[in-house]
């Protein structure tokens, strides 16, 4: 497998600052020298690829947890801290980051670590997100070094902060083009104490997005919605008798229609398989993440199942996951008024990564980058291509 | 005098002011620009009183379009613009200087699609906070951010504060309930961000444009997240005889795995005004928390039972659940008067720092200490449940001197939230209150990127004048703004 070839060869050439100065320092000369880094963290992703740069720099040596306060649901830590080490953290304490984030590893075929720094740089939420938000919304403050060498901070660790620009939204899904995160503080919440799924199985898409939307109108918190060959799952969670109750409340809902219940346990196995794709793992076919209007992904759905290949859905509908051997134009042609980012890439040009942006944004985004990065040395040719 | 200091006008826009005023009217609908001293007087402060200065016209447009055709005359001709909601400001974000033109979002107040299936709204920034939930009423859905305003208060306001309110322990702030906005650029060019889809491949530029406090372009229209009404809520009231004991409270009901909507704090200066101002019947004790939770009636109980269990290991005062909604209006109805209460005491400062939930009882004691240097009293009536603190200042405005007194009280207490590891500002805003502090956060580089960030948006620096960043430190970027063509 090539990826893992290059994969390797990139870890051996990495650069991997130990202090935030030393870090600050390396880009500085960079900047100096206008000279081209490719920014990773544990490189358990393969946008890396995209990127024209000889020089590798990764955050994994920045680790640590700085401060963990369960009491203030907060915590701190250095960009490069595996998040395998701050989930037995806070699973200690009966907390997690409530928006889930997916771990790639199984699906992508990569060794390596998921480090917190890239999991802020790339928004990676999962299926909590539907009812909890993405990372973005659980990200309270970040430390990053600029394309300047300039080192910065912006936000906090408290829940409410509105003092400033709020650069860390902004960072937050940026990949490493405006700057190096060396630390990220964020909200933790404390996990549901039990959790059981609604399964509908032999079901269409349009069946499927109809339940989600009926459920996610109740206020039950549904808080997992996904789709896949013929079955729709939802979860519920919280404190045992609200799950219980919740639990027959839906089931009345859709009285018309057979439910399995999944409880406690593989309900847990159920979501993690659903949050890391295992139904997409071992190949190398293309896979593609599509935003849509939950809506709309019927339709997205037939127009994507035309080019041949497989789909499943999460967030209610709103994201869908296809994998296919199809063109990068034809999925995006099937995707609409949809977003389609390249997860893994198989054979396909790296251009195809993301989507084209519309003039203004594209200005904008452009404009914003020149200004964290006037040399434009962090992780060129990825976002703004 | 007040100790805030504004820029002098340009005596050349003033000098042009009947031109600037003729250049608006001749392209805007007839009744669009105000520009008689009598109407203008009107939109000389928002709720940051203190300061007063009436600009040189106010434009209320009907449409995105035209807010644009403003933007882009004031652009041409050099005139600094002031964005303005409905003017609740408490920091000043909407005081105008005479040199500069409001563009006010009031009269832009059309819903434009309701989408219960995709669980959102769309509508026009220039609709009060309150509107948008009277508007999903019937269909079980409610907008989650709910700032104490929000009977008044714009959601265009509420987008450039990124406001919060008392239930965002739970649903989370603006920012959390934004899908999408179409924005005025300085220029007068429209942009759309996002929309209906969960998030975007590219930069999060709506992240940016929420609580950026008018300084990079005006929100026309917004896609709003909504949520589902809960089946019921109902609020217990907690006394405690100190306010460290309440702090402890508050962390063991944080750690337990509830989350409550709301944990509100009050403390017994507060709790004396409340009830001599509407007979609450709360106890008489230092502090008291409100907490309320959600659910069907069994899970309420559920809830109620095991934060009683967490609150009688501390030797609560009182421990009063309510049972039904009169119970439940019973105990909102001193927090929801709190400010009203203070208000007959006297002139007051309200704060807005926010620290880490575990340095509240110290913060409320050094505060109290604070208090006794500057012989000035405080109240403190706050969301504890996420550690933005909003301390009232009491002083007489008609004594000399008292004024200034009580803002550097305020400074020593936002600049204590800093020291302790929070910001100065948790829903409030910079505006011209919090500006000087600025420094106090933030170093030259953090600074320096957020100025920079304006001028990638707003090159000749126009929008929002004298807010944000102090004077001194966004000199250099205004002197050069004013030399670009």
């Amino acid at each position: 497998m090539t990826f893992t070839d290059k994969q390797t060869n990139n870890a051996a050439a990495a650069v991997s600052p130990t202090s935030e100065a030393e870090l600050a320092g390396f880009i500085a000369e960079r900047h100096a020298r206008a000279a081209p880094i490719r920014v990773v963290g544990g490189s358990t992703r393969f946008q890396s690829e995209a990127i024209a740069a000889d020089q590798t720099l990764t955050s994994r040596r920045l680790s640590g947890i700085v401060t963990y306060e369960p009491g203030a649901l907060t915590l701190i830590a250095r960009a490069g801290t595996p998040i395998e080490e701050i989930e037995a953290a806070v699973a200690a304490e009966g907390q997690a980051f409530a928006f889930e984030p997916m771990d790639h590893r199984k699906v992508l075929n990569t060794k390596g670590f998921p480090t917190v720094g890239g999991m802020v740089s790339a928004n990676i939420s999962g299926p909590r997100r539907i009812h909890a938000g993405a990372c973005r919304d659980h990200l309270l403050g970040v430390r990053f070094v600029d394309g300047r060498g300039r080192v910065i901070k912006n936000g906090g660790r408290v829940m409410k902060n509105v003092t400033g620009l709020d650069l860390g939204k902004l960072l937050c899904g940026s990949h490493g083009t405006l700057g190096v995160l060396t630390e990220v503080a964020l909200k933790t919440l404390p996990v549901a104490e039990s959790q059981q799924t609604l399964a509908f199985h032999d079901i269409s898409v349009e069946a499927a997005i109809e339940i989600f939307a009926t459920a996610l109108a109740t206020p039950f918190e549904v808080s997992g919605t996904a789709f896949r060959s013929g079955t729709a799952w939802l979860r519920i969670e919280g404190l045992s008798p609200q799950v219980d109750y919740r639990r027959e409340r839906l089931s009345a809902l859709f009285r018309d229609r057979e439910i399995d219940i999944v409880n406690e346990t593989d309900s847990r196995m159920l979501w993690r398989g659903l949050r890391d794709l295992h139904h997409f793992a071992g190949s190398n076919v293309p896979l593609w993440r599509i935003l849509v209007k939950a809506s709309e992904a019927p339709a997205v759905v037939a127009r994507l199942n035309a080019l041949g290949g497989d789909v499943s859905l999460d967030w209610g509908g709103g994201l869908i996951w296809f994998e296919s051997s199809a063109n990068g134009s034809a999925v995006r042609n099937a995707a609409g008024r949809g977003q389609a980012m390249l997860l893994r890439r198989g054979t396909l040009p790296n251009s195809d990564s993301f989507p084209p942006e519309g003039a203004s944004i594209a200005r904008l985004s452009a404009a914003l980058r020149q200004t964290f990065d006037p040399a434009g040395i962090l992780n060129p040719g990825l976002m703004d291509k | 005098m007040s100790t805030i200091a504004m820029p002098e006008p340009d005596v050349g826009i003033l000098a042009r002011a009947p031109q600037i005023i003729a250049a608006l009217e001749s392209v805007l609908s007839a009744g669009t620009v105000i520009s008689s001293p009598e109407e203008t007087r009107a939109y000389e402060c928002d709720a940051l009183t203190a300061y007063r200065c009436p600009p040189l016209a106010v434009v209320l447009p009907r449409t995105t379009e035209e807010v644009a055709t403003a933007m882009r005359v004031c652009h041409e001709l050099r005139v600094p613009v002031v964005p303005r909601g409905a003017g609740t400001s408490l920091a000043g974000g909407a005081l105008p200087t005479a040199d500069s033109v409001i563009i006010g979002t009031m009269r832009l107040r059309e819903i434009l699609e309701v989408d219960t299936a995709n669980r959102y709204i769309r509508v026009q920034t220039g609709i009060t906070n309150l509107a948008v939930s009277a508007e999903l009423e019937a269909e079980g859905f409610f907008y989650a951010p709910d700032p104490s305003s929000q009977l008044a208060c714009t959601i265009a306001g509420n987008i450039a504060m990124n406001s919060g309110g008392a239930h965002c322990l739970k649903y989370g702030v603006t920012t959390n309930n934004l899908m999408g906005v179409r924005i005025v650029m300085a220029t007068g060019d429209i942009v759309e961000l996002g929309g209906p889809l969960l998030g975007t491949s590219g930069l999060d530029l709506i992240g940016l444009i929420c609580g950026s406090e008018g300084q990079l372009a005006i929100v026309t229209e917004a896609t709003l997240r909504i949520v589902p009404k809960p089946e019921g809520a109902r609020p217990v009231l907690i006394g405690f005889d100190s306010a460290e004991t309440a702090g402890e409270c508050v962390g063991g009901i944080i750690r337990s795995g509830l989350l409550p909507v709301a944990i509100e704090y009050m403390d017994d200066v507060c709790l004396r005004a409340v009830e001599a101002f509407v007979k609450t019947g709360y106890p008489n004790c230092a502090a008291v928390l409100i907490v309320e939770v959600e659910g069907s009636e069994a899970e309420i109980d559920h809830q109620i039972a095991r934060i009683r269990l967490i609150a009688e290991e501390l030797n609560p005062v009182e421990f009063r659940a309510s049972r039904t909604a009169e119970e439940s209006l019973a105990i909102w109805k001193g927090r929801k008067s709190a400010f009203g209460a203070m208000g007959r005491l006297g002139d007051y400062l309200c704060l807005d720092g926010t620290v880490p939930v575990s340095k509240l009882p110290h913060t409320l004691k050094r505060i109290g200490e604070l208090s006794k240097a500057y012989g000035l009293e405080v109240a403190n009536v706050f969301h504890a449940g996420d550690g933005n603190m909003h301390p009232l200042i009491l002083f007489n405005a008609n004594a000399p001197g008292e004024l200034e007194r009580a803002e550097e009280f305020g400074a020593d207490i936002l600049r204590l939230c800093v020291d302790a590891g929070g910001c100065l500002t948790g829903e409030h805003g910079v505006g011209i209150e919090k500006r000087d502090l600025m420094t106090k956060q933030y170093t030259a580089d953090d600074l320096a990127i957020q100025m920079e960030i304006k001028s990638v948006f707003d090159p000749a620096w126009l929008l929002n004048p004298a807010k944000v960043f102090p004077l001194e430190v966004s000199q250099p970027h205004r002197e050069a703004a004013a030399r670009c063509p």
